[in-house]
């Protein structure tokens, strides 16, 4: 049984003309666990999209996300923000650190609504990423390299089963990009968890080697340029 | 809920300056409607509730108000004098304990002197059982002599002492630039604090008042030669001070009185203020309003605070939801913030409301020589701040409602 599975998942939002405009149209996607996916596609074509209806943060116009066998599309709110709190990581393009917390806040402040607060571990993985002396330092006191450390400990420190990564080196100098990624990969490989990211930087892309195009896999680009 | 308790505390910490000041608003508000509420209480306690040693205050015909204010505070004007006759003959009655007289006319810099006789310091009583004692060796006046004895505070604002000198100056208000009477007066004593209106006041012989250059007696015909003495029927007093054997007696009295038309009996002392405190209590009502109207100043105060830094922690809160806070969390937060806000501000209420109150005790001692309870706890100590934090919550959920309804999905994209 796969980890995640999406079945004839479609999403559209309401244009400013009235009309109904579908962004996303997967009829089928499935990782399995520990398992490794980039998703390769150009800026504006619903990746964002796909990964919030993955992450429950947008609910599916129709069809399935089913997880472990069970549909978690169809939850109550609370329930799928309970289940994304104890299942899944999420790392954004713009990393959305909280500016008034320091980096170790940051990560702890995840974990309260998963598992609960585990300091020791929030440290040693911000150890790990090489922060042990920025812990008590704010986002704003850090570099991008940093804060994308921290928005990367911060996805990983509820051990999730599955990493949602949007764009993760798109504010990254080249220099940095291709270590943070290798951070990323490894840590998820460490923990067993499975991890899509989406990208459209050719680096990340031959990193994974074998990327999912997702205009193959998104019908609903086929049918008219889209917007994310 | 821990998780609650740590968004709370850092978004109050992250917006330091407009928590402080809004904290600052609220407590000002809180601390306002508690001063108001137990300088009120204690002050309409002290006026009417102590024991002030005697029954009815006796005098011209007039205010019952005017009497007691001018006889117990010592405040106001006299409303005029009565014959020596009516206070010999209250004097003389089986059912008076005591009977002193009480005249007016002269000043020290402001403080009242206030003739009298000895009995004030033998047989009065300011408070049940409490005698005036005086200070170090300090003595009651000679009536034969020009002599006083000065209330402690008094005392203490003049930096008068046992054995100086002074000269009285005409009226009951002093007038910088005028001169004082030619009479000198030598202070045998000076009181030890009582805590009442007596503080304020400087007693000197009643026949001093009489003598005193340029008074007039006898309905203000006669003023009296030097050494000469002084015929009953020009003396008059300002009022009389009656301790009955039993209060009860005032009332026949009371009754007596009404029946002639020369003068009137301020019975009972306390219904007298009772009353005028229930005409001025308007005023109260007005402050009352005055501090709601703060109150809810206050709370748009914290409303627009809060608020005004929705826009951007709208994507905090997007993020929040991210990670898997549930959306009652993010509205909890933002209502408890609010609260938190409220109840730092009721903390701070305290320190207003001690420093209104002590300033109040001060002036009021300082003008009416009245002490206020400044220990004694009102209930709406306990209420306000529960007030103040439900003010609070209610501020917080217009926020909160925006924070609920954040659209994640949109905001972090």
């Amino acid at each position: 049984m796969p980890l995640l599975e999406l079945r004839d998942v479609r999403r559209a939002f309401r244009s400013p003309d009235g009309n109904d405009q579908l962004i996303v149209d997967v009829p089928s996607f499935e990782v399995d666990a520990g398992q490794q996916v980039a998703i390769a596609g150009t800026s504006g074509s619903g990746k964002t999209t796909f990964l919030n209806i993955i992450a429950g943060l947008l609910a599916p116009t129709s069809g399935e996300v089913v997880w472990d066998g069970e549909v978690v599309s169809s939850l109550g709110e609370a329930k799928r923000d309970a289940w994304r709190a104890r299942e899944l990581g999420y790392v954004f393009q713009t990393f959305n650190l909280l500016g008034g917390y320091t980096a170790l806040e940051n990560v702890t402040l995840g974990m309260m609504f998963g598992p609960g607060p585990d300091r020791e571990f929030a440290t040693s993985l911000l150890e790990r990423l090489g922060l042990a002396d920025r812990l008590g330092h704010r986002p704003a006191q850090l570099s991008i390299g940093q804060q994308q450390r921290v928005a990367l400990a911060r996805a990983l420190a509820n051990r999730p089963r599955l990493v949602l990564a949007d764009e993760p080196t798109g504010n990254l100098d080249p220099r940095f990009a291709l270590e943070a990624l290798g951070l990323l990969r490894e840590l998820c490989r460490e923990q067993g968890a499975a991890l899509i990211c989406v990208s459209h930087d050719p680096r990340v892309l031959d990193d994974f080697g074998d990327p999912v195009d997702f205009a193959a896999l998104n019908r609903a680009m086929a049918q008219e340029p889209q917007g994310s | 809920m821990r998780s609650l308790f740590f968004i709370v505390a850092r978004s109050l910490r992250q917006h330091l300056l407009s928590t402080i000041i809004t904290v600052i608003s609220a407590g000002l508000a809180s601390g306002l409607v508690m001063s108001v509420f137990t300088v009120s209480e204690q002050s309409r306690t002290a006026f009417t509730g102590g024991d002030i040693g005697y029954d009815a205050v006796l005098g011209a015909k007039g205010s019952q108000l005017q009497l007691v204010l001018n006889t117990v505070f010592h405040l106001e004007t006299s409303p005029g004098n009565i014959p020596w006759s009516l206070y010999q003959e209250v004097k003389g009655r089986g059912d008076v304990r005591y009977a002193i007289p009480y005249a007016l006319g002269d000043n020290l810099y402001g403080y009242r002197i206030v003739g009298t006789t000895r009995e004030i310091f033998d047989v009065f009583e300011f408070q049940n059982g409490e005698k005036f004692r005086f200070q170090g060796d300090g003595q009651p006046f000679d009536e034969g002599f020009q002599e006083a004895v000065l209330g402690s505070v008094v005392a203490e604002k003049l930096g008068l002492k046992r054995g100086d000198t002074f000269r009285p100056y005409h009226g009951l208000q002093y007038m910088p630039g005028s001169a004082p009477h030619q009479e000198l007066y030598k202070i045998t004593g000076v009181l030890k604090p009582t805590n009442t209106a007596n503080d304020g006041v400087i007693w000197i012989p009643i026949e001093g008042i009489f003598r005193m250059d340029g008074h007039k007696l006898a309905g203000g015909t006669e003023e009296v030669e030097r050494g000469a003495s002084i015929p009953d029927e020009w003396k008059e007093v300002s009022a009389v001070m009656l301790k009955y054997s039993s209060p009860i007696r005032g009332k026949f009295m009371q009754d007596e009185i009404r029946r002639g038309d020369s003068a009137t009996l301020a019975w009972p002392i306390a219904s007298v203020l009772g009353t005028f405190f229930l005409k001025i209590g308007w005023i109260t009502k007005v402050l009352l309003y005055v501090a709601y109207l703060v109150v809810v100043v206050a709370g748009f105060g914290l409303l627009a605070s809060i608020y005004n830094t929705m826009n951007e922690r709208r994507r905090e809160f997007a993020i929040l939801r991210a990670l898997g806070a549930r959306k009652q969390t993010v509205f909890s937060a933002i209502v408890l913030e609010a609260s938190s806000i409220a109840l730092l501000g009721s903390l701070v209420g305290y320190a207003v409301y001690g420093g209104v109150l002590l300033g109040s005790a001060m002036i009021i001692r300082e003008q009416t020589g009245v002490v206020l309870d400044v220990t004694s706890i009102h209930p709406s100590l306990l209420w306000t701040p529960l007030g103040m934090v439900v003010v609070g919550a209610l501020a917080g959920v217009i926020p909160a409602i925006k924070a609920y309804s954040t659209d994640v999905a949109r905001t972090l994209a």
